[in-house]
């Protein structure tokens, strides 16, 4: 906040009411809404709902195969930030070091940031395809027979490989910015010191980088469990039955397929909880990092 | 592959010169990669959205431009289609303009205006409102997917561009942004505004806006190409095929692809699939500098 401020009675209240009123409408009241109905069951034809206290927690939790698609979630976040983060750090080293064409790479590495991924799905059924994809016939030269939407674990692969693909570009430009920003002399006289290229990344511009990669991290981890939905939707093909599936796209089958809206609710409201702490921590480590600085 | 700046510095160490030239040519190859890596999807895409459907089906994807790509993007652009048949590319493309230009501006208007009051007044509730904004952050529309689903619902604004873009507009990212930019103009600007007289209307108008102009630009490019690139929301709130935009009509493709028993129309869904691409593409190859301002310095 600022030292020096107006004072009107009136007039900041004026500012806030778009903003508040949206908030309120779509923003609280359905936050409201996933946690009540999360505690009733609902009669599927709408005759109204009963009270059920924790039950659709302890069919959500109990239920094999959600503590199967957790487990999926978990592997599927962990692989995609994993692969995602390093091959843009890899590429943010390269193209920070160049001189010639840094321009050019800057922009060939950073313009898939712009592609829904959705669309990287389609492009990856197209590719993927068990006739007609050139990743499959790849795959078929060393023995491996893929087949996307039919088989588990070709398809999380697949799944995967889309999901990092599309966030190569948002890691790549952090990463580049975070380099850009480490001062001229630091880096010179790093490079006096140590002029072995890798041992002087360890020892010098990792640790510099490191609040840029811990902030990337909570990115990844958000955008694998969330706006990964698109490319998840249309790798399966229309069909989820035995095809992997994340958390928050269960929420979605549950809730529109379903019709489970009290089991949907729930699942609803454990990963509000989840994303809820994910953001506290982020938020608390980067007021220390404004301290720092 | 030379460097004279590279070979100036290591010029009387012949040995070392040519390990320089070595790691050097090592690390254009890896960025080459890099960028093939990103490019090659897309260029597969697009050629092979230049063969004929048969073709494609027979020989798979394509390594290098047909001549069907004309008949294929238009077919794409201007065909009617669907169940309704009454949507077409131009249709969508325009929807999807509507979504990304409504998200972006009405998500530039709100969350100025907000920032504004809570930087630079002082009021009872100030605090309050901050935290009632800045909770939104916790919480993605995705986790609270179905019951925002049935407050549009209720609220009779299933297939209507207000119910497409409010409920989206309804996170304090943008508000985030403006109040840490606002929090770094000056203070001697207000002081200075506020001896001149100038209330905080004249203030905002005469002196914070121009100031924030870049920010702005910077805004609407993200905001853009994430309003473009919404999927979940709009499959859920447009049935109606005339409200459909670019990348909700990706699902409608995957779905008569699989589902199709003859020779799916391969060359018409990749060139959607490219015309859906593009605008949001331009934009951030165009406007590459304040995209990344935009992107690396409001996150801070």
């Amino acid at each position: 906040m600022k030292r020096v401020q107006f004072s009107r009675p009136l007039f900041p209240y004026l500012l806030l009411i778009p903003q508040l009123s949206i908030i309120l409408v779509f923003f609280y009241w359905p936050a409201a809404e996933a946690i009540r109905s999360s505690f009733y069951l609902e009669d599927p034809f709408g005759f109204g709902s009963t009270f059920v206290g924790l039950d659709n927690y302890r069919d959500v939790v109990t239920g094999s195969e959600y503590a199967k698609i957790a487990r999926f979630t978990l592997l599927f976040t962990a692989l995609v930030a994993f692969f995602s983060l390093s091959i843009a750090l890899l590429l943010a080293v390269k193209a920070d070091t160049v001189l010639k064409g840094a321009k050019s790479y800057r922009i060939l590495l950073m313009w898939v940031y712009a592609i829904a991924p959705p669309v990287a799905g389609l492009m990856g059924i197209l590719l993927f395809d068990q006739r007609l994809g050139p990743i499959t016939h790849l795959a078929a030269l060393f023995g491996w027979d893929l087949k996307l939407g039919v088989d588990y674990f070709d398809t999380a692969a697949a799944m995967v490989i889309c999901s990092v693909w599309i966030q190569i570009p948002i890691n790549f430009i952090f990463f580049l910015a975070g380099l850009q920003s480490v001062p001229r002399s630091v880096r010179e006289a790093a490079l006096i010191d140590n002029p072995n290229g890798l041992s002087r990344f360890f020892s010098v511009t990792f640790p510099l980088l490191a609040p840029t990669a811990f902030f990337l991290l909570i990115i990844n981890i958000t955008y694998a469990l969330f706006d990964t939905f698109g490319i998840i939707d249309l790798l399966q093909k229309g069909e989820p039955g035995n095809n992997p599936m994340t958390l928050v796209y269960k929420v979605f089958i549950d809730g529109f397929r379903g019709n489970d809206l009290g089991g949907s609710s729930a699942q609803s409201v454990i990963l509000m909880i989840l994303v809820a702490g994910l953001t506290v921590f982020q938020f608390r480590y980067m007021e220390r990092r404004v301290h720092y600085n | 592959m030379t460097d004279t700046h590279m070979s100036n510095v290591a010029h009387s160490a012949p040995r070392r010169k040519t390990r320089i030239h070595w790691r050097l040519l090592g690390d254009h190859l890896i960025l080459s990669a890099g960028a093939l890596l990103m490019l090659l999807p897309v260029l597969l895409t697009l050629f092979t959205a230049t063969h004929d459907n048969l073709f494609i089906h027979k020989e798979g994807v394509q390594f290098w431009f047909g001549d069907q790509g004309r008949a294929n993007f238009s077919r794409a652009m201007f065909e009617k289609g669907g169940f309704t048949q009454n949507v077409d590319g131009v249709k969508m493309l325009m929807n999807s303009l509507i979504l990304g230009i409504g998200f972006a501006v009405g998500k530039i208007v709100i969350s100025m205006m907000a920032a504004y009051a809570i930087v630079y007044f002082r009021f009872r509730f100030g605090l309050v409102a901050f935290w009632i904004i800045f909770t939104t952050l916790l919480l993605p529309l995705e986790v609270r997917i179905l019951p925002s689903y049935e407050v549009v619902q209720s609220l009779g604004l299933v297939n209507s561009y207000t119910g497409l873009i409010l409920p989206l507009v309804a996170s304090a990212t943008g508000t985030f942004y403006f109040r840490q930019f606002f929090r770094s103009v000056p203070e001697e600007l207000l002081e200075a505004a506020r001896i001149d007289g100038a209330g905080p209307f004249k203030f905002f108008v005469d002196i914070l806006f121009p100031l924030s102009r870049t920010m702005v630009a910077a805004i609407f490019i993200i905001m853009f190409v994430y309003g473009w690139n919404q999927y979940l929301w709009p499959t859920l709130m447009t049935t109606d095929e005339s409200l459909f935009t670019l990348v909700r009509g990706v699902k409608q493709i995957m779905q008569v692809w699989v589902g199709s028993s003859y020779i799916p129309d391969y060359g018409v869904a990749m060139a959607l699939a490219i015309i859906a691409m593009l605008p949001p593409v331009a934009i951030v190859i165009f406007f590459q500098n304040w995209f990344v301002k935009g992107l690396t310095e409001s996150d801070k």
